[in-house]
């Protein structure tokens, strides 16, 4: 299964393990990951799941919807060009080695 | 844990059929004993009473509610079925709609409630929420219902919504309707909808663009009339929908928070040593309260879900609050802990259909407790708290409580 990074506000990461089909959201709230909140659970509906993907990444994960779009700009913590909804991030094995970083707020 | 839901055309195993009514007082008195029957007789059960399918555990809920092509929406949320029997009043856009007409009213009502104008009414909505807790500290007893879950939505919501000073006290007994009309006929529901003219005529009235205050939910709707997104037809029904929707859910969802934190003072503790958890704290009492305690959906073919074969045209009632509560799913679920990791509770539902007022929900709830915990010590349950009886909202009619200023 592949397995993803995720770097902490404080500089702190965590490796975790996906399981089959899982988003980034999913495999962070299934290892209780904090600084992902994920209110909505995945709805893409709340915007307190939001990364910002390691810049070597960016161009190989899928575009986002309008809707991700949207709500990126609602999110808790400034938007950059890297931000992106973690329950949008569906962990297939080509993203194996996957770096997020987590932003200091989700609310 | 996996439910499926794939097209069969082989036996039907034995679905156990239980003599329940989700739906009667003594019921409403108690749910959570049945809610056990429900959950541990199967993954299906078949309700004698009302003739309808049931789905208690977690998983099968959510995959109902994930489903929206074999369950929908659009024969009604409630046990009447839209294609057998004329609803009560003009169907919802929105909640009783399915794809592709419900894609496009549900894309409105998102702009409308986006975590970007979140963070615009988010000042005002704390600002009342200090001014209520001014006047409680002041009063020192009083009802937690009436004096607060009700009073602090009456006084931020209808003003967002951009409505007439006139005319407001209709909007919670309108809602009461709303959610009494998605039962069965039983009395609660054939005497709310024999009351509901005047209600109906007052929100009708309040839905046209013209009574609405600018810059308002209400307006906003309106305006994407002019961007083609919607018809002027169809923008009253969607302010519609939040006025059945936005108020007596959140009344509702502030009760059984401050019930919970009335009832439990080793959380009040907590939240108040460290009011980052007031957030949660609401989002727990969702969870474990469910102010929202079912939905319906009905089948638009025969499907197999989790071994039972459920024919067309079938309705299917998740019981949301039994979910939030299913063991297989959430460890010590009838605990209320305030730190728990809540994401994928079904108490705004899930799938395209949940909540579009989730924001709003939780943004009065975080400021509301975070209010309720910076000045006050002590909430002490003073009398019997009293309980109100709908077909799908569960909540408290009064709560008494004497208050101890921090
Ligand atoms: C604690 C408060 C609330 C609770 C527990 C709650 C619960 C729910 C649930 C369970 C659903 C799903 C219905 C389904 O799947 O058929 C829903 C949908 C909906 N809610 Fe809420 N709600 C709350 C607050 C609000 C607020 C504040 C608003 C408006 C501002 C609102 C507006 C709506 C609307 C319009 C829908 C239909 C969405 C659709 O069908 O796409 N709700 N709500
Ligand atoms: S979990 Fe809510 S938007 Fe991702």
């Amino acid at each position: 299964m592949p397995a993803i990074t995720f770097i902490h506000s404080d500089g702190k990461s965590d490796r975790v393990e996906t399981g089959d089909g899982e988003s980034a959201m999913q495999a962070a709230t299934r290892h209780g990951l904090d600084g992902i909140l994920a209110e909505c659970g995945g709805n893409a509906m709340c915007a307190t799941c939001h990364v910002y993907v390691d810049e070597s990444w960016l161009a190989r994960l899928p575009a986002m919807a309008d809707d991700e779009d949207a709500l990126l700009d609602g999110a808790a913590a400034e938007r950059s060009p890297a931000s992106r909804l973690s329950c949008q991030i569906v962990i297939t094995p080509d993203l194996d080695g996957l770096v997020l970083r987590l932003p200091e707020r989700q609310v | 844990m996996s439910a499926s839901a794939s097209p069969v055309s082989t036996g039907s195993p034995g679905i156990p059929h239980l003599d329940v009514d989700p739906f009667a007082m003594n019921f409403f008195a108690d749910p959570y004993p049945t809610h056990e029957v429900l959950r541990e007789a199967g993954p299906v059960v078949y309700l004698d009473k009302w003739n309808v399918y049931g789905v208690a555990r977690y998983a099968e809920v959510h995959a109902v509610l994930n489903d929206p092509a074999t369950f929908c929406s659009s024969r009604g949320v409630g046990l009447s079925d839209f294609k057998k029997e004329t609803p009560w009043r003009p169907p919802s856009l929105i909640l009783e709609a399915d794809p592709p007409a419900h894609t496009r009213t549900r894309a409105v009502l998102s702009k409308v409630l986006s975590p970007t104008v979140m963070k615009q009414v988010r000042d005002r909505f704390t600002a009342a929420a200090e001014e209520r807790v001014d006047a409680l500290i002041d009063k020192r007893s009083f009802d937690a219902v009436a004096d607060l879950a009700e009073a602090y939505p009456l006084s931020i919501f209808p003003d967002a919504l951009g409505l007439k000073p006139e005319g407001r006290e209709h909007l919670i007994p309108y809602a009461s309707v709303v959610f009494n009309a998605f039962g069965p006929p039983n009395q609660l529901r054939q005497e709310a909808i024999e009351r509901s003219a005047p209600h109906q005529a007052y929100v009708a009235e309040q839905c046209q663009r013209e009574n609405l205050a600018p810059g308002g939910f209400g307006a906003c709707i309106h305006a994407h009339v002019d961007e083609g997104a919607i018809t002027a037809t169809e923008a009253p029904l969607l302010v519609r929908s939040l006025l059945s929707a936005g108020l007596d859910t959140t009344v509702n969802g502030i009760g059984a928070a401050i019930y919970c934190l009335a009832r439990f003072p080793d959380q009040w503790q907590r939240l108040r040593d460290d009011l980052s958890l007031a957030r949660g704290a609401f989002e727990e009492a969702v969870r474990f309260e469910s102010p929202v305690q079912t939905f319906f959906r009905t089948t638009t073919r025969e499907v197999e879900l989790s071994g039972a074969t459920i024919g067309e045209g079938e309705k299917v009632l998740m019981f949301l609050a039994a979910a939030n509560r299913d063991p297989r799913r959430w460890d010590k679920p009838d605990s209320y802990d305030i730190t728990r990791r809540t994401s994928g509770h079904v108490g705004f539902g899930s799938g395209i259909h949940m909540c579009v007022g989730q924001l709003v929900a939780r943004l009065e709830g975080e400021v509301m407790l975070t209010a309720l915990a910076k000045r006050i010590a002590k909430i002490e349950i003073t009398g019997e708290p009293k309980r109100r009886f709908n077909n799908t909202l569960r909540g408290l009619d009064s709560l008494p409580v004497t208050i101890t200023p921090a």
